[in-house]
């Protein structure tokens, strides 16, 4: 039963991947890109906990928190150039 | 491993990726730019937070071991959704409106986007 779960939540992390995207590609305004690019990395979190679970490994929490983090630090860098057009005043 | 912990962690799986996919569906299918910020920044972190909660209950129930990985993993998400929305929220305000677009905000200094921060009125610093 848990296989078939794991199976389940694989795709709708990696359709919400596709949908991100498509949102990245097509998105009118540059806010639209900053947020396609953070949901994008918390599904990577996502993908990362489920694989470390089909896998039976713990090793994968330390990677999903770097992307956690390097996530986190890119979307308000992000934003602070675009706000202010500088990342470190 | 015991039926009733297979059932727990396949149904937070399951509901965290429904979570997820609703999150994602809506920053594809909402129309405005302030409409989409809603979906992603709640829907998807849930969705985040039932993958690790099942994660947890996995490696509790079948390695017998109570890891505080997820936990920490959960927590950082949840502290920063909040600031991300926020700062998203402030870019779209910069480059969409004018200071005239904006209500008062009732007090000397203005929006915090268009002013100078308010000086000090008692300054200690000497």
């Amino acid at each position: 039963m848990i296989a078939i779960a794991l199976w389940f939540a694989f795709a709708c992390f990696g359709l919400g991947l596709l949908m991100t995207a498509w949102r990245m590609v097509v998105g009118p305004d540059a806010a639209d890109r900053i947020l396609a690019l953070d949901t994008m990395v918390i599904n990577v979190i996502a993908l990362f906990m489920v694989y470390g679970i089909l896998r039976g490994t713990t090793i994968y929490y330390e990677a999903a928190m770097l992307v956690a983090m390097v996530g986190f630090v890119s979307t308000v860098a992000y934003c602070r150039f675009v706000l202010r057009g500088d990342i470190i005043e | 491993m015991t039926v009733i912990a297979e059932i727990l962690v396949s149904f937070f799986l399951v509901v965290g990726g429904i979570f997820g996919l609703v999150g994602s569906l809506g920053l594809l299918k909402l129309r405005t730019t302030m409409q989409r910020l809603h979906s992603p920044t709640k829907a998807t972190t849930l969705g985040v937070g039932g993958v690790l909660i099942a994660s947890m209950l996995y490696f509790l129930l079948v390695g017998g071991m109570l890891s505080f990985h997820e936990l920490l993993i959960t927590l950082f998400l949840f502290l920063t959704a909040p600031i991300t929305a926020h700062f998203i929220a402030k870019t779209y305000m910069v480059m969409n409106l004018k200071p005239t677009d904006l209500p008062e905000t009732g007090r000397g200094p203005g929006w915090a986007i268009y002013d100078d921060a308010p000086e000090s009125e008692t300054d200690d610093r000497t």
